[in-house]
């Protein structure tokens, strides 16, 4: 058989084509294969992502217990601000209708109606704030991806509270100074007019420790570690019951955790 | 050519002074806020921003819409728009800088506004928007500028201004698209994620700037101090009627599949927007009033018994000015904030502070509109005698 310049080229495109497929098909194959891992909100290959899960079930024996977050406030010198409009909020509770729009039924509201539970900035894989921020002042950390902040690089444009669909974010629209309990001066306090937000303890892990929620809860409710290490205890955890993040249909991949 | 701008009578110094003092006062609230802190406003956790941010991106709309004047007059040699031309590029000019304004006093730390140029960072749509706005500040610039300084001197304006004026239309269309990016790629806020929102924003830019320009072309004939001839404010008007039209349509739009899908998230904003929710109506009124003073314009400019009517067009023009005023100006920032995250009907109202700011840079704004219109003005009847 004699094989034309027109054929040669029509049978190299096919194979082209069908090389193509080849591979669509067995990267479809392995992102199937990645969906079902529990953890990873993108895929690819494991790396370390601090995640916490709070057990709400443990939450709900002690009701109105706010230690994690009086600890967080000592810790970082967070202000406590009346007024909310301007309230400054690292780790607080919220309602559950309003933490998980989607999960609420007549029966969720009997059950969990009264009972708020702790929210934070998720660190998620895929930070909508890091995106749109304009200076680089809050990034995710590549080690083990805690979304930082640096709070003399913001110029106080708000954008990343727009994007953030969590709320995580508040803005210093009075100066904290006056409005902090207890200064801890190994901690910066923060100046009038930029962002904050949760930082996952990003010092106290530098220096070998839990974050300050983890060590201050008494029921041990909230574990926390690496989701890439199946032994951590976050994953242990995780494992052991059904949970819920807020709102992963946006492909953020939050990295907070709530066992109901 | 500055000197132009020193030479006038009582009725123009009495208004520039007026000007000056809003500008000033403005200027004071703006340093009182940096000083005590953004809490003298009404923004909050929930609504960082507000009217700021909804002047910036009217006032990007009306830099963008000297395009309408711009494009016949260079691209399909309109003559009719001899006159106006340079007016609507100046008017393009003066917005933007002010929308510019508007994003400064918003911010919390103004003065490291250089971090998004000393870091810069492409993936936010910021940085492409401080850049692409002050290229179309200072392409303007250059470009009404260097044909003034040729009228004046009597030659036929350099060959490379042309080009200056056809880099300016793409350049036009982006710095709106840009702000349009800034709110439509975000998955918190439902209400702004469509991919309609940069042509709404053309389409309300185009209506706001024909209309405006017809109405300060208007306002000097009356006032006798430049006619740019009747064929051009026609012209102008047919130009907001489409796209007054066009913009219309597309709000239909997006309330069509809206409503029809009826997914939660989405019908809450414009339900908050238009009739309130939770007993929170502040917008309702306002936003309705938007939609009648369209139905209005749109009545005046299409209705043979109405068109025909000259002393109705400047209402029709106002109208459609002021009603995208409201929808741009405002009510796309609180529809885009509440309901909240939380799906709290978060309350924002601007208060007297941030209304004082507003003034002021709308102040500044006719000022440089009325000193620039007046040197431009003063030159071209020097060159014509």
């Amino acid at each position: 058989m004699k094989i034309t310049r027109k054929d040669f080229l029509r049978l190299s495109g096919l194979s082209v084509l069908a090389a193509g497929a080849v591979r669509t098909f067995e990267a479809a194959k392995a992102a199937g294969q990645s969906a079902i891992r529990p953890l990873r909100g993108s895929g690819g290959a494991p790396r370390k992502q601090l995640a916490m899960a709070i057990d709400l079930r443990k939450c709900r024996q002690r009701p109105g217990c706010d230690l994690c977050m009086k600890a967080c406030r000592d810790a970082h010198n967070v202000p406590v601000i009346a007024d909310p409009r301007h309230e400054v909020k690292w780790i607080w509770n919220a309602p559950f209708a309003e933490v998980f729009p989607l999960e609420q039924s007549a029966y969720t509201e009997r059950n969990y109606t009264g009972s708020p539970l702790p929210v934070l900035c998720n660190h998620c894989d895929e930070p909508a704030c890091v995106r749109v921020c304009p200076t680089g002042a809050t990034w995710k950390r590549s080690e083990d991806g805690i979304v930082m902040m640096d709070w003399h690089r913001c110029i106080g444009c708000k954008y990343c509270m727009v994007a953030c669909p969590y709320e995580a974010r508040s803005f210093n629209f009075v100066d904290p100074r006056p409005y902090i309990e207890h200064i801890n001066s190994d901690f910066p306090t923060r100046s009038m007019g930029v962002v904050e937000k949760c930082n996952f303890c990003a010092e106290r892990l530098a220096a070998g420790k839990q974050p300050a929620c983890v060590e201050a809860c008494p029921a041990n409710a909230i574990a926390f570690g690496d989701s890439s290490d199946p032994n951590s205890p976050v994953c242990l955890a995780l494992s052991a019951s059904f949970s819920l993040r807020r709102k992963p249909e946006l492909g953020t991949g939050p990295n907070v955790h709530s066992i109901v | 050519m500055f000197e132009k701008a020193l030479a006038g009578g009582r009725r123009y110094w009495l208004w520039v002074g007026f000007l000056l003092a809003v500008s000033f006062l403005g200027l004071f609230d703006w340093v009182r806020e940096q000083q005590i802190g953004l809490g003298v406003t009404a923004l909050t956790r929930d609504v960082p921003w507000g009217l700021y941010i909804g002047q910036f991106v009217f006032f990007v709309g009306l830099g963008a819409s000297a395009l309408v004047v711009v494009l016949p007059y260079y691209l399909h040699n309109w003559k009719a728009f001899a006159k106006i031309t340079l007016l609507g590029e100046i008017l393009g000019m003066v917005s933007v800088f002010m929308a510019m304004l508007f994003i400064f006093v918003s911010m919390g730390r103004p003065m490291r506004l250089i971090n998004v140029l000393w870091y810069p960072h492409p993936n936010s749509l910021i940085f492409w928007d401080i850049n692409v706005l002050s290229g179309y500040v200072l392409l303007n610039a250059i470009v009404t500028t260097t044909i003034l300084w040729s009228e004046r001197q009597g030659i036929a304006p350099p060959r490379w201004t042309r080009f200056l004026v056809m880099l300016s239309l793409p350049w036009a269309v982006s710095i709106h698209t840009v702000t349009a990016f800034i709110l439509c790629g975000l998955v918190a806020r439902p209400y702004w994620l469509t991919p309609l929102m940069a042509p709404r924003f053309l389409a309300s830019a185009f209506t706001s700037g024909a209309a405006l320009l017809a109405l300060l072309a208007l306002l000097m004939r009356r006032l006798g101090v430049f006619d740019v001839g009747e064929e051009a404010i026609q012209k102008l008007r047919t130009i907001a009627t489409y796209c007054l039209l066009t913009h219309v349509f597309f709000d239909l739009n997006e309330i069509f599949t809206v409503f029809y899908s009826r997914i939660p998230e989405h019908v809450a904003h414009i339900d908050y927007l238009f009739a309130g929710l939770d007993g929170n109506d502040l917008y309702a009124p306002w936003m309705q009033l938007s939609a009648l003073f369209a139905l209005a314009a749109l009545a005046i400019f299409l209705i043979p018994a109405l068109r025909n009517r000259s002393s109705l067009l400047p209402w029709a023009c106002a109208f459609a000015f002021f009603s995208m005023l409201i929808e741009k100006g405002l009510g796309l920032m609180v529809g885009g904030f509440v309901p909240t995250a939380f799906g709290v009907t978060a309350a924002y109202a601007p208060n007297l502070s941030e209304w004082t700011v507003v003034a002021g840079i709308w102040a500044f704004g006719a000022l440089l509109i009325t000193v620039l219109y007046k040197i431009a003005l003063a030159v071209r009847a020097e060159a014509e005698s």
